[in-house]
């Protein structure tokens, strides 16, 4: 009876049940201004030319996933640059012209347009100041000053061979490897700013550069390959849709550098609306935006979709995982083991693990959640399993009662404090963990946080990070509620 | 009645219990005595049907332990475990009710039955409502009772009645105990180390020193006839019993 009401609980907090699954044109991007607009620019150009429905599933994590996402057909085109292409994809750097590069992915089922008209390739920047201080110009100017150089360096270009390794290569340059920090692109913006760094990798279109007087320094040897912007495309998608895909090559050779990073500053500085960015370059009128309640309430469907199949999963496979584990020893060994490494594995790096097992968007967002969720369920009905009284049990079996009754009627009910408190921990962990899903293009509260991280835009960050630390306080109060449902008052602590 | 044949039990290779022979006859309580390590709680488990043994009989009414389920063996011998042994989660009344339950009894019957043994056991309803945690030791003894008798076994057995009881009250529940014994008309056994205890409730007393039955008899066989020293040595470490003289 308990069982069944406990069932019907966890149950009740999946309605909305909605699949998310497009039958239409499906638009990625990557998770900074200028793929936020452009993926914009192709959603829109599609919706004025044509009447099949559009999903845009901007802000998603890396290159990687993108280019999954593309593969598996969870999306069906993005934005992206031909040196990206070649270097992060292809993993051929020698593939220089458009042909050449096309040629190559069209082997993978894929195709790209012209260039759109414009360049965005890396760049090294400092601050203006500093560069009168040391009199710096271009990328060789450094050497001088390479030991005590501070920089911040993201990632991708700290791993790519057209990015740092290279760099130095090329240039001779012998940094001090102690000052050398990688984080996360927009954040080094923060960090010139605030003199924690000198040097930064940029994107030679990025407002930031303007709003905060750095100065590029220029590349004397051509080092930084040419990174023209490209539409890239499933070659099913150019088939199926010819005349979208027209429209979309509409767009080659109309946007000027100067032009991009125009629209990048509006986005970045004066921040106005991707979509009425996009809108007012394509000379159109901004489609209609639904209102930040509509949104909201979107992105609150999405977001409970996400923590209650993940906290449903965790029961019905957890509990029993955990009773397993206290009844049989070396399994129960194992499976704490696993459960606990999972934990241990970073939340991006598990869902870039994931997506060549289940594609782009919910899905490996859904698995990551599920398997992170885990862990606090076993191991707490491993606990509260371990720490009934034996004495109960030896009882239960003198009255005649079977396994299955001593379990239900004895064991569950004596460990469910605990039983609930780490479903309680799962859930608050899987609302926050799901903020993540956007970076696979699962939408939830994530989509703003990591679009607003993106703008370094504080208000928008919130709009995603304050519902989702309310969800996680009504799911703190179900739990209470919870509690008083489930927990026997035989248990509960005298009022 | 209540029949131990020639009980065996080795543990790892060590001998707990060896030719253990025990009958209590029906309707009359028995005290199974032992300090701790006696092999008393071993023998109590084999009773119950919870642990294996090596060789031997358990029965009741003639019939052996082994040609029931555990379920029907169950429902033959009532279990007063130390200290009660309620489950903390459910009430007074739902431990009373939980082995019928689990047997499928229809509700009306189940009250009624309840309500029948809350006479017997002379309890005030209220009681049955109340949380384990909010009972006495007293409360806690004579619903524990009720739950052991819930199915209407042959024999009751009790463990240690007497050990988590207040010294004060320990007298008026030994005698509230006794009466309940005369009125439910159960074959008991209760297992205790409380010599006193055995005396006051029970007709016959056997003595158990590691493993072995050292004598079965009435207190008064035991003070005069002891079977060997050790028997002796055990009771007149007990101070606060009456001495010989005092013996009709």
């Amino acid at each position: 009876m308990r069982r069944t009401s406990f069932i019907a609980i966890a149950a009740a907090t999946l309605w909305p049940c909605t699949s998310f699954a497009a039958d239409g044109i499906v638009i990625g991007g990557k998770i900074f201004t200028e793929s936020y607009i452009l993926g914009e620019m192709a959603a829109q150009t599609i919706e004025s030319s044509s009447q099949v429905p559009v999903t845009r599933k901007l802000g998603m994590g890396s290159t990687g996933i993108l280019f999954e996402g593309l593969k598996s057909g969870a999306i069906d085109l993005y934005p992206d640059y031909t040196g990206t292409l070649a270097e992060a994809i292809l993993k051929r750097p020698e593939l220089k012209s458009l042909d050449e590069i096309r040629q190559a992915l069209a082997d993978m089922g894929l195709t790209m347009s012209g260039s759109l008209g414009f360049n965005d390739t890396y760049a090294l920047a400092v601050k203006e100041e500093f560069a009168e201080r040391h009199n710096l110009r271009s990328i060789g100017d450094l050497i001088p000053i390479q030991s005590a150089v501070r920089a911040a360096f993201s990632y991708e270009f700290m791993d790519r061979k057209d990015g740092y390794p290279g760099l130095v290569d090329n240039y001779h340059l012998a940094f001090n490897p102690q000052k050398i920090n990688r984080m996360e692109h927009t954040l080094s913006f923060q960090a010139i700013d605030q003199n924690a760094v000198d040097l930064i990798d940029v994107y030679s279109t990025d407002a930031k550069i303007k709003k905060l007087g750095l100065r590029l320094l220029k590349d004397d040897h051509n080092y930084f390959p040419v990174y023209q912007a490209v539409w890239v495309a499933r070659k099913s998608f150019v088939e199926k849709h010819p005349s979208e895909w027209e429209a979309l090559r509409g767009l080659e050779g109309k946007i000027s550098e100067q032009a991009m990073l125009d629209m990048n500053a509006e986005a970045d500085i004066q921040k106005i609306d991707f979509a009425k960015i996009a809108a007012q370059f394509l000379g159109a009128a901004a489609p209609d935006s639904h209102g930040w309640l509509h949104e909201v309430a979107r992105r609150t469907k999405e977001h409970l979709w996400l923590v209650g199949v993940s906290l449903l999963f965790s029961v019905l496979v957890g509990i029993p995982l955990g009773v397993t584990a206290v009844r049989f020893h070396a399994a129960g060994q194992a499976i704490l083991l696993s459960s606990a490494v999972i934990q241990t594995v970073p939340s991006l790096a598990l869902l870039c693990f994931l997506i060549p097992v289940f594609g782009v968007g919910t899905k490996p967002a859904l698995a990551a959640l599920c398997l992170y969720s885990l862990l606090p369920v076993v191991l707490n009905t491993f606990t509260g399993i371990r720490a009934v009284n034996p004495i109960h049990l030896e009882n239960a079996r003198a009255f005649g009662l079977n396994r299955r009754q001593v379990l239900f009627r004895v064991v569950l009910p004596l460990a469910s404090p605990t039983l609930l408190a780490g479903i309680k921990t799962a859930t608050i962990v899987s609302i926050g963990t799901a903020t993540l899903a956007a970076l696979v293009g699962a939408g939830g509260y994530g989509a703003p946080i990591v679009s607003g991280l993106s703008l370094n835009d504080v208000p928008t960050i919130l709009t995603g990070a304050i519902p989702a630390a309310l969800m996680a306080l009504v799911a703190h109060g179900l739990f209470e509620v919870l509690g008083f449902m489930l927990i026997p008052a035989g248990l509960r602590r005298r009022p | 009645m209540l029949e131990l044949q020639n009980i065996h039990k080795t543990f790892e290779g060590r001998s707990v219990l060896a030719d253990v022979n025990l009958i209590v006859p029906k309707g009359a309580t028995h005290a199974l005595i032992g300090s701790s390590g006696s092999g008393k709680t071993t023998l109590l488990r084999i009773t119950l049907g919870l642990i294996p043994f090596d060789m031997g009989y358990v029965k009741i009414n003639d019939q052996a332990l082994l040609s029931f389920t555990p379920v029907e063996w169950a429902d033959r011998i009532g279990y007063v475990p130390q200290d009660g042994g309620l489950f903390p989660h459910i009430s007074g009344r739902n431990n009373v009710a939980l082995i019928a339950k689990m047997r499928g009894w229809r509700k009306s019957r189940i009250d009624d039955r309840v309500e029948e043994l809350r006479k017997i056991v002379d309890l005030d309803a209220e009681i049955l409502t109340r949380f384990p945690r909010e009972m006495s030791g007293g409360q806690k003894q004579r619903v524990s009772i009720m739950r052991a008798a819930m199915m209407d076994p042959a024999v009751m057995l009790l463990d240690e009645p007497m050990a988590a009881l207040d010294p004060l009250i320990r007298r008026s529940v030994q005698q509230e105990l006794k009466s309940i014994f005369q009125r439910l008309g159960k074959t008991v056994l209760l297992v205790t180390h409380d010599l006193g205890e055995a005396v006051f409730l029970a007709e016959q007393i056997t003595m158990l020193h590691e493993g072995r039955i050292m004598q079965t008899g009435t207190y008064r066989d035991l003070l005069l006839n002891p079977a060997s020293p050790f028997v002796s040595q055990f009771i007149n470490a007990q101070r606060t019993l009456p001495d010989a003289g005092e013996l009709e």
